[in-house]
């Protein structure tokens, strides 16, 4: 299977702060790959050394067949980024605005122009054409970045938290056009802090934690690493639930809804024997729920263990790079 | 094809600073306004109780000429770390064309809207009685030092819209460039002021680029010092600083959005 992006040994540094360490990450052609993690993570900065806006201090990559350090040039005509602020420009209309990317990709004046009224049909632009991009919704606004990402079929798309900051309605709208450009075979590499978005969007995901993958697989790979069914348990007081916590090495724990969530292979017996220790202990479970494990549960036991590393280590189907 | 792409990237830049020029009302009003409201100001509310020795507007245009483009200097900063803050510069250099457009499209602006509100003053100048003395040959000369003198400022607004990390902080910059003008010849003769502030207005560099302009459309400077001479020392420091800023701006660029 080719490789749109392949990139070892990815490490830098701003100063003396260590952002990307050691990252590792394999983009099949024709799939979409999810860089998931929080804040901080180091998504951003690993997208713009591939997309070639910042030198990596160390590792290699290859990038829709060119080389990122001899080949730059190259990469850029091959590639499209959409970063995380909007890259539009407010005070020229939307089709301005196609036109004039167009124009920079050298189409020429008239292939622009009919290349900027293809694209604004297509991504539903079309009765907005002439007004100003400023006075677009986010979610038009976010279109119109998509559609100028889409004037020449780019390779690779970088989707740079293509939802952060958009109301349901407008990000409902921007997955349905990424799942259209995904069906018409365009490589994505998005990044996002919504495990709900690397789950409806993504055929592989990567979670970046403090510079490092932690862990790599599909959606349903990456849920079943931490057990195939979760108990949530919740508890009438503070003091249970303490007891509870100790008792029972929750994945998840939040103390101010007095709930944990344990980890289970769903088997009766396992169940049985999870609520057996808490009734033998005297702190019984107020109320129980047993659900498949989200990609939230997933992430919240890598930030609170610190690594899934040791969780996984008996799950040869995963691969783990840490 | 390489050199009619970089001519492309750079006439598809131009278009659309202007264009942006055009579009920011406030900044385009103020712009106009400036010129209008200035020139009436400074000769019908202050200049009866100046004492120049000529009459006020032939003493004041070049003063004019030169806050009008401290002001325009503002907006080219403010438009520049604009770009830089927004992701629109991400995308322009993630694509394959030349980076150094976007600056000359920012230059190149920012010459047009300086030069339009310098007309301004000139016509409004005209309107309100000034009368210069200028052979063609010397009025050329004149529009030839205001295009320098706008082209160094221009660069040197561009430096500094790339150095600041916030527009806020890049429109400070129209404060720098209204006020240093007040500390020369440019409204008032030197010799009233205290000897400090004298020895720094007969000194600075906005005083040689007003007396050229003053001497060439009047036939002579208000220091007394000759035209070529001031012209000499004006042309200098604009070469300078037009050399310099080009110099610093193209390196921030490149640094800027690298990091």
């Amino acid at each position: 299977m080719p490789y749109t992006v392949n990139a070892r040994g990815i490490g830098k540094s701003f100063g003396d702060r260590q952002v990307l360490c050691d990252v590792n990450l394999a983009v099949e052609s024709g799939t979409v790959f999810a860089l998931l993690g929080p804040n901080g993570a180091g998504k951003t900065t690993l997208v713009r050394i591939l997309a070639t806006l910042v030198r990596l201090d160390t590792g290699t990559a290859t990038i829709a067949g060119h080389d990122l350090h001899a080949d730059p040039v190259a990469i850029r005509q091959s590639i499209s980024l959409t970063g995380q602020q909007t890259a539009v420009d407010d005070l020229l209309t939307g089709k301005e605005n196609l036109q004039m990317m167009g124009m920079l990709r050298h189409l020429g004046r008239h292939a622009a122009a009919a290349r900027a009224d293809e694209l604004l049909t297509a991504f539903g632009l079309a009765d907005a054409a002439d007004q100003r991009a400023g006075s677009y919704s986010g979610g038009m606004m976010r279109r119109l970045d998509l559609a100028i990402s889409m004037i020449e079929r780019p390779q690779l798309l970088f989707l740079d938290e293509p939802t952060t900051g958009l109301d349901p309605l407008s990000r409902d709208q921007v997955w349905t056009t990424v799942r259209d450009l995904a069906a018409h075979g365009v490589t994505i590499l998005l990044t996002t802090q919504y495990l709900e978005e690397a789950d409806a969007l993504a055929d592989q995901i990567a979670l970046l934690d403090r510079g490092r993958i932690a862990a790599e697989g599909t959606a349903d790979e990456l849920k079943s690493a931490i057990g195939s069914e979760v108990i949530r348990l919740q508890f009438a007081d503070a003091a249970a639930y303490d007891q509870a916590v100790r008792l029972l090495d929750p994945i998840v724990a939040d103390g101010r809804l007095c709930t944990i969530e344990v980890a289970t292979d769903g088997s009766v017996r396992q169940l049985h024997a999870t609520l057996g220790r808490l009734v033998a202990a005297g702190t019984p479970a107020a109320k129980v729920s047993i659900h498949r494990p989200s990609l939230d549960d997933v992430f919240r036991s890598v930030t609170a263990t610190g690594g899934l590393a040791e969780l996984l280590a008996d799950q040869p189907e995963l691969e783990v790079t840490r | 094809m390489t050199m009619a792409y970089a001519l492309t990237d750079s006439r598809v830049m131009i278009t659309r600073c202007v264009r942006r020029s055009l579009r920011n009302p406030e900044a385009f009003f103020t712009a106009l306004m400036l010129p209008i409201v200035l020139m009436l100001l400074f000769v019908y509310v202050f200049g009866g109780a100046l004492n120049t020795g000529v009459h006020y507007v032939d003493y004041v245009v070049p003063g004019l000429i030169v806050l009008c483009a401290g002001f325009g200097a503002g907006t080219t900063a403010v438009a520049v770390a604009t770009d830089m803050t927004n992701g629109i510069v991400d995308r322009f250099r993630s694509m394959p064309m030349r980076s150094s457009a976007i600056l000359v499209g920012h230059i190149t602006a920012s010459l047009a809207r300086n030069l339009v509100a310098t007309v301004l003053v000139i016509a409004v100048g005209i309107g309100v009685g000034w009368r210069p003395t200028a052979s063609p040959a010397r009025w050329l000369a004149a529009v030839g030092m205001i295009v320098l003198f706008v082209l160094a400022l221009s660069w040197l607004a561009a430096a500094a819209g790339l150095l600041v990390r916030s527009v806020e902080a890049a429109s400070s910059i129209t404060f720098v460039f209204m006020f240093l003008p007040y500390v020369s010849t440019a409204f008032v003769p030197a010799r009233t002021m205290p000897a400090a502030l004298r020895a720094f207005a007969e000194h600075q560099p906005f005083t040689p680029i007003v007396e050229t302009m003053r001497g060439l459309w009047m036939g002579q400077t208000s220091t007394g010092v000759p035209i070529g001479h001031e012209a000499i020392l004006a042309s200098s420091y604009c070469l300078a600083l037009l050399v310099v800023s080009a110099a610093a701006a193209s390196w921030l660029f490149r640094h800027r959005t690298a990091a």
